[in-house]
């Protein structure tokens, strides 16, 4: 929906005639709408950017907001709506600070009269809403990829690997297991494996809401991968409920070794490794 | 024809396989090594496929196959060095290398063949010992 030459003109000419005032009034409404968030300052500067971008396009020619001329407007109304999705405000109120050019518009279109006033308006109007849907688009598009990078952020910290003992790893699961998760933790896990050349990995499931036959399947994928390389794996960490359920479901862990909490997996590995551990009268100060 | 070496380090024979193998390498392998443990008497074989990206049913079923023979010529075999990938991959295919003892590293499997061994000789002490009191 592009504006005419003369109507762009026409805006331009409206937008910068009274440029002071323009741009006060339209922080005004923006200010009102964002509740004291945002400091007065800080909206001028951004109300400015964009009034300069838009008169900067009008006074090309056509002002049209997916050609070649309005790459500094559409810049201008990204870089207002990636700030505003980073700091946390809501659609409505980004798009808001758009939709307050129309008010404003509609008091200079009033004041200035004339003829091809209401024309004039019903188009800058369509102008306005164009770039408020521009802007809604970006602030999804800065949220999504935000909820993606968080997402793999999110499997590269729930994962880690740690040395229990000299030959003994433990992989603490926290949160829900899905497919891509336990793949990770499958590799990770392996790869430790042979990094430290330990033969024994404790999996405790302790952070594990809930075991269904899918994560049971992952676990136990885990553990005949690593007992092909050579180790062995022992599941720590369920709990009452997890016990009752992996039972109900009729889940075979066959012959892999499991243990109530992970003092006694280690106990047990230690056993196995030959560490005897005894308790020594303790030490008192004083 | 490309022949995969066999290294002897004291008990044990050592294979490491650094090329795909072929049904012919793979035939040879065999040949060669019950050879070797006939002549040298050794208890124990290491297969090191630290190098083996693949590890496809072809392979499984020869290291299956290499365990058996050495079982009946009583050494015992153990599989050390396979990737994470390779297991991984091992596993999705629902293979599972069944009777084939495997170690992380060759250090490990040496470990495991030595450890096998000398529970082997106490056995067999042990019952010596039975029967010489036994016997009075």
């Amino acid at each position: 929906m592009a504006l005419s030459t003369e109507e762009s003109g026409r805006l331009a000419a409206l937008l910068s005639g009274q440029d002071e005032r323009v741009t006060t009034r339209w922080t005004e409404i923006v200010t009102s709408s964002l509740r004291g968030r945002l400091s007065q300052a800080e909206l001028r500067r951004q109300v400015q950017d964009l009034h300069g971008a838009i008169v900067a396009t009008g006074e090309q020619g056509t002002i049209d907001l997916s050609a070649e001329g309005a790459a500094e407007l559409r810049a201008a109304l990204s870089e207002l709506s990636r700030g505003r999705a980073r700091q946390g405000f809501s659609a409505t109120e980004t798009t808001i600070s758009i939709f307050a050019l129309k008010d404003v518009l509609a008091e200079l279109v009033q004041e200035t009269g004339g003829p091809s006033a209401l024309q004039d308006y019903v188009a800058f109007s369509k102008l306005v809403d164009e770039m408020g849907l521009f802007t809604f688009e970006s602030f999804v598009r800065t949220r999504e990829s935000l909820i993606a990078d968080q997402a793999e952020q999110l499997l590269e910290l729930s994962t880690p690997v740690v040395k229990l003992w000299e030959g003994v790893v433990a992989v603490p699961l926290v949160g829900t297991l899905d497919s891509a998760r336990a793949q990770v933790v499958m590799e990770r896990l392996l790869q430790t494996l042979v990094d430290t050349s330990s033969p024994y990995a404790i999996i405790d499931i302790t952070g594990v809401p809930a075991v269904d036959t899918q994560v049971a399947q992952h676990i136990l994928k885990t553990v005949v991968a690593a007992r092909l390389m050579g180790a062995d794996c022992i599941i720590s960490g369920i709990r009452p409920q997890i016990a009752q359920t992996i039972v109900a479901l009729g889940i075979e862990f066959g012959d892999i070794a499991t243990k109530a909490s992970l003092a006694d997996a280690l106990r047990h590995v230690l056993r196995l490794n030959g560490v005897e551990t005894a308790r020594r009268q303790p030490r008192r100060d004083a | 024809m490309e022949r995969v070496p066999i290294l002897k380090i004291g008990d044990i024979l050592l294979v490491s396989i650094q090329l795909d193998m072929s049904d012919q390498t793979a035939v040879q392998l065999q040949e060669d090594l019950a050879e070797r443990i006939v002549a040298t008497g050794c208890h124990g074989v290491i297969i090191d496929i630290t190098a083996l990206d693949i590890v496809d049913s072809f392979v499984g079923r020869m290291l299956s196959t290499i365990a058996s023979i050495s079982k009946v010529l009583d050494a015992e075999t153990v599989v050390v060095g396979m990737r994470p990938a390779v297991a991984i991959t091992l596993v999705e295919l629902g293979l599972s290398l069944n009777g084939i003892r495997t170690a992380l590293n060759v250090e490990r499997g040496m470990e495991l063949i030595a450890a096998a061994h000398a529970d082997e000789l106490d056995y067999q002490l042990d019952d010596d010992l039975d029967a010489e009191t036994a016997t009075p």
